[in-house]
């Protein structure tokens, strides 16, 4: 491999990573501090990716889908957390998978009632549009840089919040240990709902962000949960850092095992999840496991 | 004795109700045949990634149906509808569904390759009559050929193999392959390569891509820096729509032509938008075939559904005539099986494809196009290959 189709796949592997880390964020979050498998977490990537068609249809505009469809999605989250998972907190992991598994069912024949199953896909904003070449032959849309630094920014802001404001602060505080925030006068519930509700706008935000390079499609939800999985898996459940070094080191992995190990490719992502494992059990940066 | 006596009269009365519900099954077979209503199988999705397709089927027969006073040789038609799912792991049970339970005297379907490939085990040893509407897995007309299956539809093969010829015309002598490994992607790869290697062209490298993954920048990258004359790909649904889209973005397709089995644009032409301009595809249809007999097919399965008519529904619309040619012929009496056989070898039906005839594996032999996307539409530039006959590799039917 030439040192420019290095670089050249270093870049994929890390757009390919942040754009996972959008949805892996908001998984881990849930788990982390919710303590919910929520196996129903792609379906709000997906239904993000279908709203943000729908929207761009009737508005002309994927910006104004966003802005319209993004509430649209943290108020969905509030719903499902408040009629559904607020019930499962006190539930052991099983009866979560089991329900949150329905969920997903469900979301997949909303989505077929309500868009149908056809492939549906969008142009990239026109101001966006344009390209930058890169090497002698391949060109990076400008489309692309935009999602890269969306993530890197939704990363960043992440980070202010879970470590400079009060939100965050109560949010640490309850993935480390839930009783004690609700002995000291905190309303959980409240608490609870709003993360579950932000778990859902990120993955819907990672959908729309996604969907004029990806299309929307029948099953794009479970595919990126699986990889999300992964994620959370390395990263260490709860830990938005780990999140953040899990979803690169799967974009990398799959992208040089793609074309380093072709036959086998598939299987890397796994394989490089079972070493973190066996050298860290608790992911990257999953200290607090423990606690819950 | 009352109490033997009860005994007696309930054995009686079971044995009455056994022999009514034997009467009640037996009327369909002793009947006369031109009486009793023909029973058409179909061995469909209707939920699932592939629904859209079998829906397409299904109405494009029901249309031909209608056009014959909803007749098949003189017998009014029941359908007998079952959802396979596309699951090849339920497929032998809604095979035997249709065929044990529902006693069928024709089965079609299916879409799904997979599917297709359990059907054949069992329409072998029932020896139903059988007319497969979409799947393209080669055994079909190969080495599970039988004398009571045909396909209306296309074999892998036939979609790849003259695309090879198309390249090597146009000047492309170095090609790299990029395809979804599964068995449909794998006989449309064989195909080509066959051709391929035929004409004097050479393959740089063979992608082959995990189904249903459609993650491509690191494929494309390799692509671009291997700088071959043309890629060929296997791809369709969202894995088409994806590729193309991210090949345009990265700048190749102005710089290396893309081309494919007509799948790669079928269907999801809308989503790729401007990124499918100018791409090249090969396949046994297009809808703007300037014929007749497809302007006034489209016209007609418009009106009744309200949807434009596709590829799909092509296969299902032809089906349906050929089983009318055929079942009158032997004026409905589906016990003939061999007259009925021998009626479908020799049809020679108008399909909105344009004319085609059953080969000796009862596998269509028909005109290839050579297709290219212009305005967000389906150009025809001509014939890629005439009367294209799928070797059949494996099958001794007819030698």
């Amino acid at each position: 491999m030439s040192l420019s189709l290095f670089a050249l796949q270093l870049l994929n592997g890390v757009e390919q990573g942040l754009l996972l880390f959008l949805v892996a964020s908001g998984l881990t979050l849930v788990f982390g501090v919710l303590g919910v498998l929520n196996f129903a977490h792609g379906s709000f990537y997906m239904l993000g990716a279908y709203v943000a068609v729908w929207l761009a249809a009737r508005t002309g505009s994927l910006f104004f889908a966003i802005l319209l469809g993004l509430p649209v999605m943290l108020l969905l989250g509030l719903l499902v957390e408040r009629f559904a998972i607020a019930r499962l907190y006190s539930r052991d992991h099983l009866s979560q998978v089991l329900f949150t598994y329905g969920l997903l069912l469900l979301f997949n024949e909303l989505q077929r009632a309500l868009f149908g199953n056809d492939v549906q896909g969008i142009a990239t904003p026109a101001a966006l549009a344009f390209r930058i070449p890169l090497g002698e032959t391949q060109t990076w849309p400008a489309y692309r840089v935009f999602t890269a630094a969306a993530c890197i920014a939704v990363a960043f802001g992440l980070r202010q919040v879970i470590l400079h404001t009060r939100f965050g602060m109560r949010v640490r505080a309850g993935a480390s240990n839930a009783e004690m925030v609700e002995a000291l006068g905190i309303d959980v519930r409240r608490l609870f709902a709003k993360l579950f509700s932000a778990g859902v706008g990120l993955a819907a935000l990672a959908g729309m962000l996604a969907v004029p390079l990806t299309t929307a499609y029948p099953g794009m939800g479970e595919s990126v949960l699986v990889l999300s999985f992964v994620v959370v898996v390395i990263g260490g459940i709860g830990s938005i850092k780990g999140a953040f070094a899990g979803a690169m080191l799967v974009g990398l992995a799959d992208t040089f095992g793609k074309v380093l190990f072709p036959s086998v490719a598939s299987a890397i992502v796994y394989a490089v999840m079972a070493l973190v494992l066996l050298v860290r059990p608790r992911g990257l940066f999953g200290a607090r496991l423990e606690a819950r | 004795m009352p109490r033997s006596r009860t005994v007696l009269s309930r054995r009686a009365l079971l044995g009455a109700g056994s022999l009514a519900a034997a009467a009640a099954l037996l009327p369909r077979r002793t009947f006369g045949a031109s009486k009793a209503k023909i029973r058409v199988g179909l061995l469909l999705p209707y939920s699932g990634t592939y629904a859209a397709l079998g829906t397409n089927i299904t109405d494009a027969m029901k249309l031909a149906a209608r056009e014959h006073g909803d007749k098949l040789g003189g017998r009014e038609i029941e359908w007998v509808a079952v959802d396979d799912e596309s699951d090849p792991a339920k497929a032998p049970a809604n095979t035997n569904k249709l065929i044990v339970g529902e006693k069928v005297d024709v089965l079609t379907g299916p879409v799904h390759s997979g599917v297709a490939m359990a059907m054949m085990q069992i329409v072998r040893q029932e020896k139903t009559l059988t007319l497969v509407t979409n799947a393209g897995a080669q055994a079909v007309t190969g080495k599970l050929c039988a004398p009571h299956v045909f396909r209306t539809s296309f074999s892998n093969w036939q979609t790849s193999y003259p695309c090879a010829e198309v390249m090597l015309k146009a000047g492309h002598k170095k090609a790299v392959l990029l395809f979804w490994n599964y068995s449909f992607g794998q006989e449309s790869m064989a195909a080509f390569k066959e051709g391929y290697a035929k004409g004097g062209g050479t393959i740089v490298k063979e992608i082959a891509v995990p189904f249903p993954n459609t993650e491509f920048q690191a494929h494309l990258s390799e692509i671009a820096s291997l700088k071959p004359d043309a890629v060929f790909v296997f791809f369709a649904g969202a894995g088409a729509a994806k590729l193309v889209k991210d090949y345009a973005d990265a700048g190749l397709s102005n710089k290396i032509p893309l081309y494919g089995s007509g799948f790669l644009t079928e269907g999801v032409l809308a989503a790729q938008g401007a990124a499918a301009e100018g791409i090249k595809t090969t396949l046994h249809y297009a809808e703007s075939l300037d014929t007749p007999a497809n302007k006034r097919f489209r016209a007609a399965f418009k009106k009744a559904t309200s949807r434009e008519a596709d590829v799909y529904a092509v296969a299902g619309y032809d089906t349906v005539n050929l089983l009318a040619h055929a079942l009158d012929k032997v004026k409905g009496d589906t016990s003939a099986q061999k007259e009925l056989i021998a009626a479908l070898e020799s049809a020679r039906i108008e399909s909105p494809r344009g004319p085609f005839r059953f080969s000796r594996a009862h596998n269509p032999i028909q005109d290839i196009y050579l297709r290219e996307v212009r305005g967000g539409q389906q150009k025809v530039l001509g014939v890629a290959l005439k009367d294209a006959e799928d070797p059949a590799e494996g099958c001794a039917l007819g030698k």
